[in-house]
């Protein structure tokens, strides 16, 4: 039975049809028939206004990697569409689903430059998995059901729907809605090959060091479990990239922490002495590999991934296995025989040694009466936020250090901007994901930069009381760039000193409670005070304005050539 | 760095709105200039194929195939140097009618250059030729001494030496999936 509806409200129901509740927008001139019909399904789609086009489409990205779901964004054209290239970049880099739905003005005076024309697809081409203008409204139920699919399978990624004012006005037939799961031109789950999986078996069980290595490519599949599967059968150390980072839980003996850059020793120095190394759904990118000609010279690499661009793009693996990261590690296991690595994991014993004297106690346990350090921070914001708290971030110092020292115990609880390094994500992302995810505890580390890029979000927190923990790291530094100044710039800080205003004036604006943490005897309270809430919750906390991150690979070095601080390198033997 | 050579690039896509932008992007990423371009049907209902050439080494280019072939409507990349395929662009020559008559060479040229006359008005006189690069090149050199008005050559066209029609064998492969997909939700729905 069909029904003639506008295309507004075949986009709307197209949007249920996906099981969509949720989705962050701004509204403005050319979507405004699209917001008209979202004033008559309030009950059923739950619409969070954000202060700016970019926190709608983070918080989208937040929300998408703490559910899985695809985060969809509602905005108008020119500005409002605009506004979102930066989000669309990070959520392209680190293979977050989002549906995009930008308006545009009417197709009549498409490329007229009329008011708040921008040419969306063409700017978003380079940044998107897909991108469509759609031009009658019947299209609707069609493009709608091939966005979410294109999205969120395969390797997912963001999708934009250009959507002219008279497509939304348009009329059309309703005749039912059909999901989309097969496109001619696109494998959303490419076939595992028999041979392929067998080599990648022999290759596995005849290693002597072996070393998984884990990236966001496991989260997205969901094969968390069969990853920890397989390295409890073979007995082999995991290592994981930063958006890998929660596959394993923290205190899993074979979890050997993260590689890169401020990874950890043990995982970095096992790279590079590995025989086989199987990378599982991540893109060694130069932030993981350093150097890519010192790279695991004495490992055959196996380089499982969904995307087949991605392989051999920067390391060219001995084997790559291109399929979903589950349907590979499936097929693997039964392969796999049980064997016993005890030599091999002696050598992560001996770093992880000296990474705890050298480098982890003097900042997780600094000498009374110094300033605070980020590390004991977020390690005693980690010990107060339970078994099941999502973990987000901004970028910089901040964001290392906090993935450095909280721990995971549940999937999915890692949310960071990996690929792109996007300043300004943290709070609008934590509101997403808390918004995607209502029973988990979601804390936000910070630093004074990054804050106050995206603070107008902090009116979102205000109109939904959205209970997110945020901590800020204040050091009245921009300071990962002042960390490099330090080390490769002769300490000549340009334009990193900040002056900072009065955060807890700013949050008391908002109606959030807020606290200044200005001495170490002050923090286990205030994060007990901040624990305890039911409600949105901000610590300025003020830190040692010239801490450091380690250990650190300068970049372009090669990953074993570790600093332990700015004047010791590590000794490798 | 590896030696620079010229890469021919076949991309088999669905007709659609800005699939040309989505395969230049790749270049100009990477900053790699396109020499020469075509873009036609094919034999295969739907689908639409284009040919870049540009210079650079085999590493770059067989990740600008990859690159390309992420985007959804392309159904396949091929990269192929000039000894795996046969290839042949089409030039035109518009030259002064006059010129050409006082030299009294016109058969000659065509003979030469196994070339064609397309028109003759009492203005111009416009020549075609087919073949490579360098042939449509030497009759551009000789016919400069004319006076030549417009010279224009196509991108390449070309064809595999492959016995093997490799995306024939893989749309054959789409088409069993889907039909395998349709006879499994058939299976759900009969459930």
């Amino acid at each position: 039975m069909s029904e003639t509806i506008t295309g507004s409200e075949a986009l709307l129901r197209s949007l249920l049809k996906e099981n969509v509740d949720t989705v962050f927008g701004y509204p403005g001139g050319t979507i405004m028939p699209l917001y008209d019909a979202i004033y008559d399904h309030q009950k059923d789609l739950n619409h969070i206004l954000t202060r700016h086009e970019q926190g709608a489409i983070h918080a989208a990205e937040g929300y998408a990697r703490a559910t899985g779901r695809p985060g969809v964004i509602i905005v108008t054209s020119g500005p409002g569409a605009s506004n979102l290239v930066t989000g669309i970049a990070d959520a392209y880099m680190d293979s977050t689903p989002l549906v995009i739905i930008a308006g545009q003005v009417s197709t009549r005076v498409l490329g007229s430059d009329a008011f708040q024309e921008t040419d969306f697809i063409d700017m978003t081409n380079p940044l998107t998995k897909w991108g469509i203008q759609v031009r009658y409204a019947e299209e609707i139920p069609g493009i709608i059901a091939r966005a979410f699919y294109i999205a969120n399978s395969g390797r997912p990624g963001p999708v934009v729907i250009d959507l002219p004012r008279d497509v939304q006005v348009g009329k059309m037939e309703w005749k039912g809605y059909e999901h989309c799961n097969f496109i001619r031109t696109y494998e959303g789950r490419p076939k595992i090959e028999k041979k392929t999986i067998e080599e990648a078996a022999g290759l596995i069980n005849a290693a002597e060091k072996p070393l998984i290595l884990a990236g966001r490519g496991v989260e997205v599949s969901g094969a968390e479990d069969l990853v920890k599967e397989l390295a409890e059968k073979a007995e082999i150390p995991v290592a994981s990239t930063l958006l890998g980072l929660s596959v394993l839980p923290s205190d899993h003996k074979l979890n050997k922490g993260m590689v890169g850059m401020h990874g950890n020793i043990g995982a970095n120095i096992a790279t590079n002495k590995a025989d086989v190394i199987l990378g599982v759904g991540l893109r060694f990118d130069d932030r993981v590999t350093g150097d890519v000609k010192a790279y695991a010279p004495d490992a055959k690499i196996i380089h499982i991934d969904i995307d087949a661009s991605e392989i051999g793009r920067t390391i060219k693996p001995d084997l790559s296995v291109h399929a979903d990261a589950s349907d590979a590690i499936k097929a693997i296991l039964p392969l796999i025989k049980e064997a016993r690595h005890p030599e091999w994991l002696k050598l992560f014993k001996k770093y992880d040694e000296i990474e705890t004297r050298k480098v982890k106690n003097p900042v997780l346990n600094p000498p009374d009466g110094s300033l605070m350090r980020m590390a004991e921070v977020v390690k005693k914001t980690s010990d107060l936020a339970g078994k099941n708290a999502i973990l987000v971030t901004d970028v910089g110092q901040n964001q290392m250090i906090s993935v450095r020292y909280f721990q995971f115990f549940s999937h999915r609880s890692v949310i960071t901007s990996g690929g792109l390094g996007t300043m300004g994500f943290g709070i609008p992302a934590a509101i997403g994901a808390k918004i995607g995810c209502q029973d988990r505890t979601v804390c936000l580390f910070c630093g004074d930069g990054g804050f106050q890029m995206t603070m107008q979000e902090l009116g979102t927190i205000m109109q939904y009381g959205v209970n997110v923990k945020i901590v800020i790291l204040n050091n009245n530094f921009l300071g990962n760039v002042r960390q490099w100044q330090q080390l490769f710039f002769n300490r000549r800080y340009s334009q990193t000193p900040m002056l900072n205003p009065d955060f807890k004036t700013i949050a008391d604006a908002y109606g959030i409670e807020a606290e200044d943490v200005m001495t170490r005897e002050e923090l286990q309270g205030a994060l007990h005070r901040m624990m305890k809430s039911n409600k949105a919750y901000i610590l300025n906390v003020n830190i040692d304005p010239y801490e450091m991150v380690f250990p650190m690979v300068a970049p372009g070095r090669p990953i074993d050539e570790i600093m332990l601080d700015e004047k010791e390198m590590l000794d490798v033997d | 760095m590896q030696e620079k050579k010229l890469y021919t690039i076949t991309i088999f896509s669905e007709n659609n709105v800005g699939i040309l932008n989505l395969i230049s992007i790749v270049y100009t990423r990477r900053f790699i200039n396109i020499e020469g371009i075509s873009a036609s049907t094919t034999s295969i209902p739907g689908i639409y194929k284009t040919t870049v050439l540009s210079y650079s080494d085999r590493e770059t280019m067989e990740k600008v195939k990859s690159q390309i072939e992420k985007a959804i409507y392309v159904v396949k990349a091929f990269l192929y140097t000039d000894d795996e395929i046969i290839f042949q662009e089409v030039a035109l020559y518009k030259v002064p009618t006059k010129q050409m008559f006082k030299r009294n060479n016109l058969e000659n040229i065509i003979r030469t250059y196994n070339a064609r006359i397309l028109d003759i008005t009492p203005d111009f006189i416009v020549i075609e030729k087919t073949g490579h690069y360098n042939e449509t090149e030497m009759l551009f050199k000789e016919l400069k001494s004319y006076d030549i008005k417009q010279f224009v050559r196509s991108g390449r066209v070309c064809v595999t030496k492959d016995p093997v029609e490799h995306l024939d064998a893989y749309l054959a492969k789409r088409d069993k999936d889907f039909a395998k997909m349709l006879g499994t939700k058939k299976a759900d729905k009969s459930k």
